[in-house]
């Protein structure tokens, strides 16, 4: 098992590469200069070509490329053009809003979600499951944006029930911090609740088709047991795998969250870096991102032994 | 879907559109909310008014008889610019659905069919899948301009390789079957196997991810000038409207929620579609999700 763990961890070292690859080839190949978008509208042509030397952008692309690679494989994403600091310092001091954020999301979403998949497989074609499907659909189509502004203008602004926007970190108390991520962790939450109550839905149908499903009902388990240890247990890889592959749903969603709340995170640092052409943030973010994406999928698929000891390593 | 549990059709006497309707309701609903948005969309010019003219004295006004929906912080009329908004919405769905399926569509035969190249194309496939779409097409953006061009292909470029992954998958299995072989055998050109055998076996499972590809391409251009990488901020979009509106939340609701029920409403009608034709067109999965 830590072998095939170390294996599997050797293995995101090639995916990241690739990532690497992709994102150098688009952004440098892009028609534009990144240099003249950065020195503003009034730049003379002395500053573009300072800032372009400054970004290493007059070398020739193979060597932009290898010190690129090299510096990233010793975890350095650069340095911000507007804050002068280190990009990874930057990402460093944003980071806790932006993970507070992902966890409640997280939790919030997994606990809904799964309960209304149950609940709707349970029910199938009861009304309850054309409410959950319905919900679903309008999940998908609702933008994360308007789902904030909505529930700001009712819980926040008519109701005055929580803050308008903001965000206070953990050292101040666990309520005042957990009162100022109510509103964004149910934004943010929307998409995926949708997501993974669907995948539940469909995965718990095909489980309560099963044999030992009507087994069970036979010997007389309780209904909460039945659905919980029998058939929901069963049904988990899928969830699980759709948990991971949502997160992808979750980045492009804590940017735009980030914004409507005001939440200095990671995402108002890209969000700031865009007006402010600030590239090498925007390059960095992406990075890191999308290591975080490669690293939550492999622990999904670690998981998957303990929810199906058949499978092994 | 709720609808995969549709009842079977009990009078004997119902005519086939009826029929139609009634097991489909889905296709019905999105079909019908995507034609009037489409309608509204061509005919905005005429049914409603300038959606540039600032009119500074009216600003923030409510919805009443002469702005429906009210105006907002520059005195614009809101009922105007959403519904000019509904052109680029739609435009970018339809234009990004259409790209994106025909490149993802080459990429996946070739890789799907010529099992040489599969390996690095779908290395760089898993590479581009890894990083964040809305992030990726920020950043390409910000860097070449604003502009509806530099959008679309900002879009276009995260959704690729989900259209790869599928069409390799059916080209996989299509491979596999005895009328391939019988084709490889027979002597057919590898192009002619392909265009013959191959390839309508992907047009099923296109149409629906096409449509889901343009749901979520309406979604992430709202996003985009939302965020302020998008559309440049003086075109009438839904997501510019939105972000322009923001700080007049507490004042003025209807510059925010006309835009954005506008949104809902037109992606709701494109998933609805793409549910219904996922029912009807794929029965296998139908029964699953």
């Amino acid at each position: 098992m830590i072998a095939y763990i170390v294996r599997r961890l050797l293995s995101t070292v090639p995916v990241m590469f690739i990532v690497a690859v992709c994102v150098f080839l688009l952004l440098h190949l892009a028609p534009g200069d990144p240099a003249a978008i950065m020195a503003g509208d009034n730049a003379t042509p002395q500053n573009i070509a300072q800032i372009r030397q400054k970004l290493g952008l007059d070398e020739p692309l193979w060597r932009q490329f290898g010190t690129w690679m090299f510096s990233l494989a010793s975890g350095d994403l650069g340095e911000s053009m507007f804050w002068r600091t280190s990009v990874t310092t930057l990402i460093g001091q944003r980071a806790e809003p932006t993970i507070s954020l992902a966890i409640t999301t997280i939790i919030f979403a997994v606990v809904i979600a799964i309960t209304l998949g149950v609940v709707a497989a349970w029910k199938a074609g009861t009304g309850i499951d054309r409410f959950v499907m319905g919900f679903a659909v309008m999940g998908f189509s609702v933008p994360v944006f308007v789902v904030g502004y909505l529930l700001i203008y009712c819980f926040a602004i008519w109701l005055r029930w929580l803050p308008v926007q903001g965000y206070t970190p953990i050292e101040e108390g666990l309520g005042p911090w957990l009162r100022n991520l109510v509103l964004p962790t149910i934004t943010l939450g929307l998409v995926y609740v949708a997501l993974i109550a669907r995948i539940t839905r469909a995965t718990m149908l095909d489980v309560l088709a099963e044999d030992y499903m009507r087994t069970a009902r036979a010997k007389g388990v309780a209904t909460a047991p039945m659905l919980l240890k029998h058939a929901l247990k069963n049904a988990a890889v899928p969830i699980v795998t759709v948990i991971g592959i949502g997160v992808a749903l979750l980045i492009g969603g804590v940017v735009i969250t980030e914004t409507v709340f005001n939440i200095p995170g990671i995402g108002r640092l890209v969000v700031d870096a865009i007006q402010r052409r600030d590239y090498p943030i925007i390059q960095g973010v992406i990075m890191v991102f999308s290591g975080i994406y490669v690293l939550v999928n492999l622990l999904v698929d670690l998981s998957y032994t303990f929810f199906d000891p058949r499978i092994r390593y | 879907m709720a609808t995969t549990l549709e009842p079977i059709a009990v009078g004997a006497k119902q005519s086939p559109l009826f029929k139609f309707v009634r097991r489909n309701p889905t296709i019905v609903l999105g079909t019908s909310l995507l034609v009037f948005m489409t309608l509204v969309a061509i005919a905005a010019p005429y049914i409603a008014g300038d959606p540039l003219f600032q009119a500074p004295v009216n600003r923030l006004r409510a919805p009443d008889a002469q702005n429906w929906f009210g105006t907002d912080h520059l005195g614009r009329d809101v009922f105007a610019r959403t519904v000019h908004g509904t052109r680029i919405s739609l435009i970018v769905g339809i234009t990004v659905a259409t790209i994106s399926v025909s490149i993802g569509l080459v990429i996946g035969l070739v890789a799907g069919y010529f099992r040489r190249v599969d390996g690095i194309v779908m290395r760089f496939m898993d590479g581009l899948m890894a990083i964040p779409g809305i992030l990726l097409a920020i950043a390409l953006v910000a860097l070449t301009g604003a502009s509806l061009f530099t959008v679309v292909v900002a879009i276009v470029i995260p959704e690729i390789p989900r259209v790869v992954r599928l069409v390799r998958s059916v080209v996989l299995m299509a491979r596999e079957q005895p009328y391939v072989d019988a084709a490889i055998s027979g002597g057919s050109r590898s192009v002619k196997i392909i265009r013959r055998h191959i390839l309508p076996n992907t047009f099923a499972p296109l149409i629906v991810q096409a449509t889901f590809i343009c749901a979520s391409a309406i979604l992430v251009e709202a996003s985009l000038s939302f965020l302020g990488a998008g559309i440049p901020p003086q075109t009438p979009t839904w997501g510019n409207m939105i972000a322009q509106s923001r700080l007049n939340l507490q004042r003025a609701p209807w510059t925010i929620f006309f835009p954005g029920a506008g949104l809902a409403m037109v992606v709701l009608a494109v998933n609805l579609l793409g549910d219904g034709l996922r029912d009807r067109l794929d029965p296998r999965i139908a029964r699953r999700m």
